[in-house]
């Protein structure tokens, strides 16, 4: 099965836009996922080891948290994506627009959507 | 057929059914399509990328009313993207900018300018005169806002957003759809990750969007097709693949759900964690100003130079410093020589002021961040590098 990564996060995955893996839950494909990729983990999870609540998943086109969240069942075939709430365009007080950026920045310029710097 | 804004229809006068011929010829938008359009009241969150095509397509249409909120003021480097602006328009207030060309193309539109910045004291307010709302903005607290305010006022939340080469659509908070807050509970973290090579929007990228934005709220207006009511739609603009996604009205959302907890706009920075007048730049690390920088480079002072921007700044404009961009200076930091005098700089001073504070833990004792960055270096050094 296939996981979709987001461009923000393709930084930590070798800077591929999807990874290849044999997984029979979706808990067991993203924990393959983050052994791959071990930077990954605290993008996706919290220190309590939980998926973070601004981060989506979903198997096919299904959000996992209407199927069975982690124990749900995957397949050959599927195709899970990672997807992270973007907020848009640029400025506004240098707040951040994506959510691995960086919000109390104070550059003058404001030229720079993730961190002005 | 799906119907989720009732709009009256309006006349239309000889003018208005030449210029619109090509919609009255059309059976799915017809002479009342296009009334309906010209009743309708469409209010635009921002006049920058999303807002610009937003905007000049709802006015082409014939939108009979355009509000739009913006508060801010033309920037250069805004003109790579949001179309609406002009090069002579540098330095004017986006929302008269806007105004002037939607007016040009189509004046039969009654523009409304709202020149502030929206909040949870005007939202309520401002979006009570309208019928469709578009969010176009790009910042976490107004999309919360925003989402808040449409579903207390029960106005559709035509949704888009845009990061690097990415986008996402949605239309949120109509009758039966879920809202935004269904589908992110909670907003990110600040700060969870420095990622200062992040940044950048493909210029083409909103007007992509933008437009997507435009066709639902035509979509709602006309009651015609399906409009993305529960469906997110991605797009990745490198692939040029545009995917589905299904969205469901969460019955726990504490804004939409059934059992409310935000039934009035709350504080939307404290929400979203963004604390009052923070800065990341004063960190209390040693500075030096670039005239000092440039007095001892050309005094030959035994002075290394570190840049801890990505290597495509590094390209656009560089002070000869050794390159090691702020993510890979944990492993690299072997390339540095704790005797000698660093000074660390960035774009505008707040990476290499982490770099500082890094070094400095790793036991470096003379290591200075150049205050203002390469940019405060093109300011007051060196008029002709470029600036970015």
């Amino acid at each position: 099965m296939k996981i979709l990564l987001p461009t923000p996060l393709r930084q930590y995955s070798g800077k591929q836009p999807s990874v290849e893996l044999k997984a029979s839950t979706v808990g067991e494909a993203l924990s393959g996922l983050v052994s791959q990729h071990p930077d990954l983990r605290r993008h996706l999870y919290n220190e309590d080891g939980k998926l973070r609540a601004f981060v989506n998943v979903y198997l096919n086109d299904e959000d996992v948290r209407y199927l069975e969240k982690d124990a749900t069942p995957v397949s050959d075939g599927d195709t899970i994506s990672i997807v992270p709430s973007i907020a848009g365009g640029k400025e506004v007080d240098g707040l951040s627009n994506f959510w691995i950026a960086e919000l109390n920045c104070s550059c003058p310029m404001r030229c720079c959507p993730a961190c002005c710097c | 057929m799906a119907t989720t804004t009732e709009i009256q229809p309006a006349t239309l006068s000889n003018d208005e059914i030449l210029r619109y011929s090509r919609h009255l010829i059309m059976p799915e938008v017809g002479m009342e399509g296009q009334q309906k359009l010209k009743a309708a009241r469409v209010l635009c969150i921002g006049a920058g990328g999303l807002g610009s095509p937003l905007a000049l397509y709802l006015t082409a249409a014939g939108v009979g009313t355009l509000g739009i909120v913006d508060f801010d003021v033309v920037d250069y480097t805004n003109l790579q993207r949001q179309i609406i602006h002009s090069t002579a328009d540098v330095g004017r207030k986006k929302l008269d900018s806007a105004a002037e060309k939607l007016k040009a193309i189509n004046p039969f539109v009654e523009i409304r300018k709202y020149d502030t910045r929206l909040s949870s004291d005007n939202a309520l307010e401002i979006f009570r005169d309208f019928d469709i709302i578009a969010d176009g903005t790009d910042n976490f607290p107004t999309r919360y806002l925003v989402n808040d305010a449409c579903v207390i006022t029960g106005k559709p939340n035509v949704y888009g957003s845009i990061f690097r080469f990415e986008g996402q659509a949605s239309v949120f908070a109509t009758k039966d759809g879920p809202c935004y807050r269904c589908l992110y509970p909670e907003p990110p973290p600040p700060g969870l990750v420095p990622s200062c090579a992040e940044g950048g929007v493909l210029g083409i990228l909103p007007g992509l969007v933008g437009v997507m934005q435009a066709t639902e709220v035509i979509k709602l207006i006309l009651g015609a097709g399906e409009p993305l009511i529960g469906r997110l739609l991605l797009i990745d603009a490198l692939g040029m693949k545009f995917r589905e996604l299904k969205l469901r009205k969460n019955p726990d959302c504490p804004v939409c759900g059934t059992h409310p907890t935000i039934t009035k706009l709350i504080d939307y920075n404290e929400f979203c964690g963004i604390r009052g007048e923070e800065t990341a730049v004063e960190t209390g690390v040693p500075e030096i100003q670039v005239e000092e920088l440039k007095r001892r480079l050309d005094a030959g002072d035994d002075l290394f130079v570190l840049d801890v921007r990505e290597p495509h700044e590094y390209q656009i404009c560089n002070i000869n410093g050794h390159l090691i961009p702020l993510g890979d200076l944990p492993k690299r930091v072997h390339e540095l020589d704790t005797s000698r005098e660093i000074v660390a700089h960035c774009r505008s001073g707040v990476r290499s002021a982490k770099a500082v504070t890094f070094l400095q833990q790793a036991g470096f004792k003379k290591v200075t961040n150049l205050a203002g960055g390469i940019l405060a270096w093109a300011d007051r050094v060196d008029p002709k590098m470029p600036k970015y």
